[in-house]
Formats: C-alpha cells, structure tokens, sequence
C-alpha cells in the first residue's frame, strides 16, 4: 500500500493535495451548526448530479413527450419514483443548504477582506443555481413549468429596445414551444452542471486559500514568530500554512470536523427522507399542484407562483406597479448581495462585536427575506401589495443603512484570540 | 542555433496580429452559435397568418383563435359595451392608445378596424399570462363599465377595447394583431392586408 502511494505521489501530488485540503488544513476550532452547510451542500450536489443522470435516461425533452416521460418515470420505471423526488426534493434542499450559509456570513461578517472572492464565488453558485433551479422547473411540461417560465422570461422583455428581440430568442419560437425545452433540457443538464462544478471548485480553492471565518470573526492567523510554542495547537499543519503565520485556535479538518460533518449529514438526510418519503410536494412548495396537468399555452392557471426558493425576489418584482423598474428592482435585490463586502465598512466581522443598531438592522432585513418569501406565494391582492411594499422597501434599507453606520460603528472590544 | 539579437518591436507586432485575428476568429465563430436561437425556418413557418370565421359569432360573444401559438380573441362588442368605452379615459393609462400595441388603423377609442370586432393578442402585457373575458361582471374589478378583461396573475384589468386600468402592473395595452377583413364573415389574422 505504501509502495502504491509512493508511485502515485511521484506522479500526482497525491499525499500533498490530501494534506493541504484535509490532514493538516488547520480549521478554526469554534465551529458550531451554521458550518455544516459546505459539507451538505457538495453532499445535495452529488445527489442533483447522479439523480440527474439516471432520470435523462427515461426523460424525453420535446413537448410532445416530456410530460408523458416524466409519468412514464413515476409509475412504470422501477424506483423511478424515487429518482425523481430525490431530485425534485434535492432542488430545494438546495436552496436551504445556500440561503443559510449566506445568512451565516451576513452574521459573522465573512464576506469581509479578505474573503470578498469566496463570497462572490458563493453568490456566483447561488446565481447560476437559480438559473439551473428555473430552466429545470419547464421541464415536467406541466402547466406551472410553462405558464412559470412564459412569467420568467418575458421579465427580459422589460429591456428597452431590445427586449421582445431577446425575449425571442431565448425562446427560440413565439412563444414557448418545444424549441425553448429543448434548449433549456441542454443547459440543464449539461451547460449549467458544468459552470457550477467550476464555480464550487473555485469557492473551495478561494476558501483554503484564505481559511474559514469563525463564528467570533477573529483571524487564527497569527504573525510569524509572535506566539510562543506552548500557545500553538498541539497538531501539525502543512507548512503551506505555518510558513507565513502562526496558527492558533485551530484543529486540522480531517478526522475532526469530517466526524462533526458526519453527524450533521446523518441529521439532514434524516429530514431529507421525511420529506421524501412523506411530502415530496411539500404541501405545493416543492411540487405546485398545477404542475400535475400538461402544458396549455391557451389556458393560464388562476394563480401563478414560482417554486419557494424564488418567492422573495419574486414579491419584491410584483410590488412594483412599473413593470421596468420592478425588473431593475428584482435583479438590483441581489445585485446588493454581491456588494455586501464593500457596503459594510466596519473593521469588526461577527455580530457577537457589533452594535446593537447592526443586529436591529440584520433581523429587519432578515425578517423582510421572509415575510417577501411568504407574499410571493400568496395572490397580488392589495393588502398584500401594500405589504410587499413595506418590506421591499426594508429590504434594501438594510444595505443603505449599513453602508452609513459601518463607518463609525460603536463596536464591542474584539478578543485577541478566540480562546487561551 | 542563431544568436541574433532579438527584435522586440517585431516580436510585439506578431503577438498583437495573432491576438487579433484570434480573437476575430473567436467572435466569427461565436455568430453561428448565438444565430442559431433565433427561431428556425419551420418556427417561422408556423406563424403564418390564420383565417377567423366570425360570421356566426353572437354580439357579446368573444372568439379565441390560435395565431402563432398564441390566443388571439375576436370580441363581437354589443352597442352597450362599446357606449362603456367613452367615460373611462380618465381611469386609463393610454386612453388613446399612443403606445405602438397596435396597427395604425387600431389606433382609435375602440381599437379595431369595425367598431364591433375587436381583435387582440390575449396575453397581459405585464407577464404573459392570459386574462380573463368577463362580459357581466366586470364592474366588480373597475366601477362605471360591466365588461372588460381581467388578468388573475396580478390583477391587471383592461377595458373592452383592451386599454389598460391605471395602478394595475400591467403597462400597456393590449395588443391590437395585424388584421384585416377578407370578406364580412372572415378575418386573416397575421397581416394588415392592402388598405394598411
């Protein structure tokens, strides 16, 4: 055996990759249940990938066939069933295992110098998610799967002067004909996977190149030379990283947080069969009722809402009464996303630090995430409206707000060290 | 092996050629890949112009086609819905249709070539969706007319002739189809015909 990783290693850098990325990759000590999502989120990404692959194997991506192959899935292809729902449901696992480690950095302050690349790479994956999550919802054909992207894609036609031109061709037809399944079936399945296997290859390279944040926010690298032996955590850690700093606070990812990783797996795949087993429609959030009859250009459903994972965006698209300028709005709600790391301008990462107006401001915003989430679901009655646009209006509050008083926060005073 | 001393102003000229015509040769190529989502000649095909028949239809009765793989409706209007048309200017976004949704000859109160035969695309110019025909009870979206369309996606609401209600997502109009009268009893939906 030794003989055989020694051939390798002469070969690959087999034993080096193993050491730099796991064996001696020094992780901050005080991780706690917000740092398991990593882990379950290459976990779902491996299950949307082989899930994937076998439902392409029954799957017939024209308008003619698709919905019928979809029913063909369900009940005559052995655990078809199961395959399926095990990608419906991982679609929005997916989104859970994305939208709380972001909620993880805006606490602990992560996106900050020098972790604005992870962070853009993170916000990257989640755009090119809801790329893969939109264009894999046409393709059951059912009526939400088509009346849901009839509403997606005319959101382009917005765009002055080009707009119906674009929105033509992305459809590839007037409207949505066999012609956009099939394109969309291609960037499902191949195009997108691909960008967003580059994409998360990146985020882990951007990550061990900076090491994780913490839940204090504070760096565990310490100047060379400036900690004395005894201080130092008693494991060895590649010289890639001791090298330049001292390393404190921390212990090496494998075996420890890979057995801690292993727990919360168990956890999550306990829920995830709950709801595979017991909902896999979610009650209509994962799988809309509507979906369960064929496409029908001539005939819109009565009420027409996207999958969970988009509602909020959605709500803050409908609150606008200007068609145009509710687009901008739409895509502006994330676009502030990405720029989280030059609007906040405080020294200071976690919350645990940070003024109380900070925490005010972030459970506002994070309020407003879900409340937005909720509406989108509901019908545009004028109630709602009103309401989606107070909490629109909060919503990017938040980032103007923080842009101001980050400068000057009142900070609580930030340890040296995480712990002695 | 020659040691001649290296020209460098040559050097840059020959990187700077191979960059560009590289970088053209990328963009040549990319022409074909980004055509080739445009809607194919067959697509094309398909939208041909459609004949309605509408010597049958009954005043108050609305006619739904496919043209292009869209709904398209022919609205015979009563007298009492088309006398609805006159006191809603106020309530609308473009009562007089200044917005190009419609052909030259649609651009009138009542939006159609025959006051009676009202044509549209029945697809809400907000998001796509298709509206609903209420032909009675109308007044219970907008007060002052019976009749109108009513989108269920986000409550947009459109007059008899189309126009869009003022603080209803929807932006514009709907939108008027290229059209004309072959005879009394038929339309060709898909092209303004001679008299555009």
């Amino acid at each position: 055996m030794k003989k055989l990783i020694a051939w390798f290693d002469e070969r690959i850098p087999l034993t080096k990759t193993w050491n730099i990325h796991l064996a001696q990759y020094p992780a901050p000590k005080n991780f706690n249940f917000w740092y398991i999502f990593g882990v379950l989120a290459t976990l779902v990404l491996v299950n949307q990938i082989v899930t994937g692959v076998w439902l392409t194997m029954n799957y017939v991506p024209t308008a003619e066939g698709a919905f019928a192959s979809v029913e063909y899935i369900m009940r005559d292809v052995d655990w078809g069933w199961l395959i399926r729902y095990m990608h419906s449901t991982g679609a929005s696992a997916f989104f859970l295992v994305v939208y709380l480690p972001m909620f993880r950095g805006m606490m602990y302050g992560s996106y900050q110098k020098p972790r604005e690349l992870l962070w853009i790479f993170g916000m990257l994956i989640f755009l090119v998610l809801m790329a893969e999550a939109f264009m894999g919802y046409l393709l059951p054909w059912g009526q939400m799967s088509y009346w849901g992207a009839q509403v997606i894609i005319s959101l382009f036609g917005a765009i002055p002067y080009i707009g119906d031109d674009l929105t033509l061709w992305i459809r590839g037809d007037y409207v949505i004909s066999g012609a956009t399944l099939n394109r969309f079936f291609a960037l499902h399945v191949i195009a997108l996977p691909l960008v967003l296997v580059i994409l998360v290859f990146l985020h882990i390279i951007a990550l061990h190149e900076v090491g994780s944040n913490n839940p204090e926010g504070i760096s565990i690298k310490k100047p060379k030379g400036s900690v004395p032996d005894a201080e130092k955590p008693k494991f060895e850690f590649h010289e890639r990283f001791t090298k330049k700093y001292d390393i404190v606070d921390a212990i090496p990812f494998y075996p420890y947080y890979i057995v801690k990783d292993l727990v919360g797996i168990g956890i999550f795949l306990a829920f995830f069969c709950y709801v595979l087993f017991f909902a896999p429609a979610m009650g209509g959030f994962f799988l809309e009722p509507p979906n369960f009859e064929a496409a029908n250009p001539l005939k819109t459903p009565a009420h027409i809402a996207p999958v969970w994972y988009f509602t909020p965006f959605y709500a803050i698209l409908r609150a606008v009464p200007d068609k145009l300028f509710g687009v901008i709005l739409m895509f502006a709600a994330i676009v502030f996303l990405f720029l989280l790391p030059w609007l906040d301008r405080c020294k200071v990462r976690s919350i645990r630090y940070r003024s109380s107006i900070h925490k005010v401001n972030l459970a506002v915003f994070t309020i407003s995430f879900v409340v937005l989430g909720y509406l989108g679901v509901k019908p545009a009655t004028e109630i709602y409206t009103l309401f989606a646009r107070i909490f629109t209006f909060l919503y990017f509050a938040f980032f103007i707000l923080l842009w101001f008083y980050s400068k000057h926060e009142k900070t609580k005073p930030v340890p040296e060290r995480i712990t002695k | 092996m020659s040691n001649a001393p290296v020209d460098h102003g040559r050097r840059r000229f020959l990187t700077a050629a191979t960059t560009v015509v590289g970088a053209a040769g990328a963009v040549a190529v990319a022409v074909p890949f980004i055509t080739s989502w445009n809607p194919s000649e067959k697509a094309k095909n398909a939208g041909a112009p459609v004949e309605v028949n509408i010597g049958k239809a009954e005043p108050g009765q609305l006619v739904r086609v496919e043209w292009r793989g869209q709904p398209v409706w022919v609205v015979r209007r009563t007298p009492e819905m088309l006398k609805s048309l006159d006191g809603l200017a106020d309530k609308l976004r473009d009562p007089n249709s200044d917005e190009p949704q419609q052909p030259e000859y649609a651009k009138n109160i009542h939006r159609s070539r025959k006051q009676e035969f009202f044509v549209a695309v029945g697809i809400c110019t907000h998001l796509g969706c298709s509206p609903q025909f209420l032909d009675k009870t109308f007044g219970e979206y907008v007060e002052g007319t019976e009749s109108g369309f009513f989108c269920p996606c986000h409550g947009s609401t459109f007059d008899i002739a189309g126009r869009v209600f003022q603080g209803v997502p929807a932006p514009y109009n709907l939108v008027v189809p290229p059209h004309y009268f072959i005879n009394d009893d038929v339309i060709l939906i898909g092209e303004d015909g001679e008299q555009a």
